[in-house]
């Protein structure tokens, strides 16, 4: 196991690195003059140039990006151009909206998933299956964004349940149940529009996962040594489905990030797939960096933890790295 | 894994592989999901040849007298906030969604097919280094790498399609992989291979004909997958932009008049999502009738 670890953690590092790399050199060294898009394409050159020295600009990209990874390191992210404050702060605070907004998104998801997935492969091919496979094939179609949109015209703008939108932040003032009861009623419409679609896609995964371990031999035996198929489904069938499911969900969590963003401003949550949008729209390039990498190291991350989990539920797969 | 199993050298990589099976279409029209996927598809296709000839209304005509009209005999899906025709701009919609499509598919496609066949033809280091790539950028879902390139050249339906394009090269350059490795395994490989032919040519002319059927059903699904990642972008302003309709951008205009007229946020949605379900249904049903042994399994 350690041997395993050791490897994967070498990778993760690597994957991160080079996932800076990218980062910087897309929004650093290939427009050439990020003074030049912060000031706008109509501003004095001199001026340009003095913001490029200031931001440090005229310094070479190694040592800016040696700066910048150096700064991550210690949780230092820089100014923001636009706000003036620091960026960890900005992005720290913006966290508490999109971090629930995914948790919540993502339990949802795998709810739904396995209760729609379980239940169609135990009564395959029979009329509940057919239906909700169709139900999932049509929620695979919808884009998340409309999917919200449908949720606040029927559930604010028709039946006036939900507020269409805005957050207004943690409050436990009130008493501790209050404020998160007020919080996760902000986030429900969001988080429900973004597990539908993901929910439709795994439940399809769930329910050709579970059918496949089904038709295995030592399922045959254990319902021939007179287990019932309940016992049989919930005992020795789900266990072993769920390994390429977890896999899976691992992969639908970058899904849920980009989902996150959009939905964010459907509803406009201040998130941060607002806060990168604000900072287009401010050309505040250094904050744009930071979100975005942020992101991509989310994905990693949780890929990581996954592949890990891998090992641990299934003993072959750290046999096969060996 | 592969398809055709009994006349590889027959098939032919342009033709792919549907003419290949006999009765194809026998099968095909009693497939209700291939149909009804087939039917949705081409009403998508018709929609956006019908905008290069005939709409309803002239699309780009302001016409304040119709200001957010409801569905009528004039406007058969009513107005929106400018009095422009909403089924006119749908059918130019389409053609934004069909134009991302094919390019970002096409650069996935080529670029990801041809980097699968390489790793799969050279194995080795190449194989473990194209695939490293592949996993790596899975860190970066269209969206991520979208707002990167709105972030520095602003926003736009190029970089929007690269975006894209972009992010369907490791999907087709793992598929392509897994499915060469099955096929060079197989024993006509081993027969060229020991006539004397080059891993090049083996590759022309056994495995791309040999995964053609794959890569059908892949472009399909990924061909729906553009058009949502396109709706989505074009919904938060880094698409297509301003005059040229496009469905996402419908959507976001249509959200600011909720209250007053929530009959528009419905058409563009309703389109996209039918779109979607169209060509989902027709891959699945390609996947099916092209792979029977794969489908008997499902």
């Amino acid at each position: 196991m350690s041997y395993f670890l050791f490897k994967r953690i070498l990778t993760l590092i690597a994957t991160l690195v080079a996932t800076s790399v990218i980062v910087f050199s897309v929004l650093e060294v290939l427009p050439g003059n990020a003074a030049q898009v912060l000031m706008g394409p109509d501003a004095d050159p001199a001026a340009v140039e003095a913001k490029a020295r200031e931001l440090g600009m005229d310094q070479p990209a190694m040592t800016r990006y040696a700066h910048w990874v150096g700064g991550l390191a210690r949780g230092d992210m820089g100014l923001s151009y636009a706000y003036g404050s620091p960026v960890s702060e900005l992005i720290a605070e913006r966290l508490t909206v999109t971090v629930p907004l995914a948790v919540m998104a993502m339990l949802l998801t795998v709810l739904l998933a396995l209760g729609v997935g379980v239940y169609a492969a135990a009564r395959h091919n029979r009329l509940g299956d057919v239906g909700l496979m169709t139900l999932a094939q049509i929620g695979i179609a919808i884009p998340n964004f409309w999917f919200a949109i449908l949720l606040i015209l029927l559930f604010s703008v028709k039946l006036q349940w939900f507020s269409a939108g805005g957050f207004d932040g943690w409050y436990f003032d009130d008493g501790f149940w209050h404020g998160l009861w007020e919080g996760l009623q902000a986030l429900l419409l969001p988080a429900v529009s973004l597990a539908v679609v993901q929910g439709a896609i795994l439940a399809r995964f769930t329910r050709s996962s579970v059918l496949e371990v089904m038709r295995e031999d030592f399922v045959r035996t254990a319902r021939a040594k007179g287990l019932s198929r309940r016992a049989t489904l919930w005992g020795h069938v789900l266990r072993n489905a769920m390994i390429p499911v977890i896999t899976v969900m691992g992969l639908q969590f970058a899904e849920l990030l980009a989902g996150t963003i959009v939905v964010e401003n459907v509803f406009y949550l201040p998130g941060l797939g607002r806060l990168i949008f604000q900072s287009i729209a401010n050309r505040d390039l250094i904050v744009v960096r930071n979100c975005v990498m942020l992101l991509a190291a989310m994905v990693v991350i949780v890929n990581f933890i996954v592949d890990v989990l891998y090992a641990v539920i299934d003993p072959r797969v750290k046999a096969s790295h060996l | 894994m592969s398809t055709t199993d009994a006349r590889p050298a027959s098939v032919s990589a342009s033709a792919a592989a549907p003419a290949a099976a006999p009765g194809f279409w026998f099968r095909a029209l009693r497939h209700p999901g291939f149909v009804i996927g087939g039917v949705l598809t081409a009403l998508l296709v018709l929609a956006a040849a019908v905008s290069y000839v005939w709409t309803p209304w002239p699309v780009y005509e302001v016409n304040m007298a119709d200001k957010l009209l409801l569905p009528s005999w004039a406007h058969w899906f009513g107005a929106d906030a400018f009095g422009r025709d909403v089924v006119s701009q749908l059918l130019m919609g389409a053609r934004a969604s069909i134009l991302v499509g094919i390019i970002a598919v096409g650069i996935g496609l080529v670029v990801g097919t041809a980097l699968g066949l390489l790793a799969s033809a050279r194995r080795g280091w190449v194989e473990e280094l194209v695939m490293r790539l592949a996993d790596f950028t899975f860190a970066f879902p269209a969206i991520l790498s979208a707002i990167m390139l709105t972030a520095v050249f602003g926003p736009g339906i190029v970089n929007a399609i690269i975006a894209i394009g972009i992010y369907n090269i490791p999907t087709f350059a793992r598929i392509t992989r897994a499915a060469a490795n099955a096929v060079w395994a197989r024993e006509f490989v081993l027969a060229a291979r020991a006539c004397g032919k080059s891993a090049w040519a083996i590759t022309w002319q056994h495995i791309l004909p040999n995964i053609a059927a794959v890569l059908t059903v892949q472009a399909t699904i990924r061909f729906a997958v553009a058009i949502l990642a396109e709706a989505a972008l074009s919904y938060l302003g880094l698409g297509t932009q301003p005059p040229q309709p496009s469905w996402g951008r419908m959507l976001a205009e249509a959200q600011t008049l909720m209250f007053q007229a929530p009959l528009l946020a419905v058409w563009p949605g309703l389109a996209i999502a039918l779109s979607v379900l169209g060509l989902n249904l027709l891959g699945d049903g390609l996947r099916d009738l092209l792979d029977p042994k794969l489908a008997r399994s499902r």
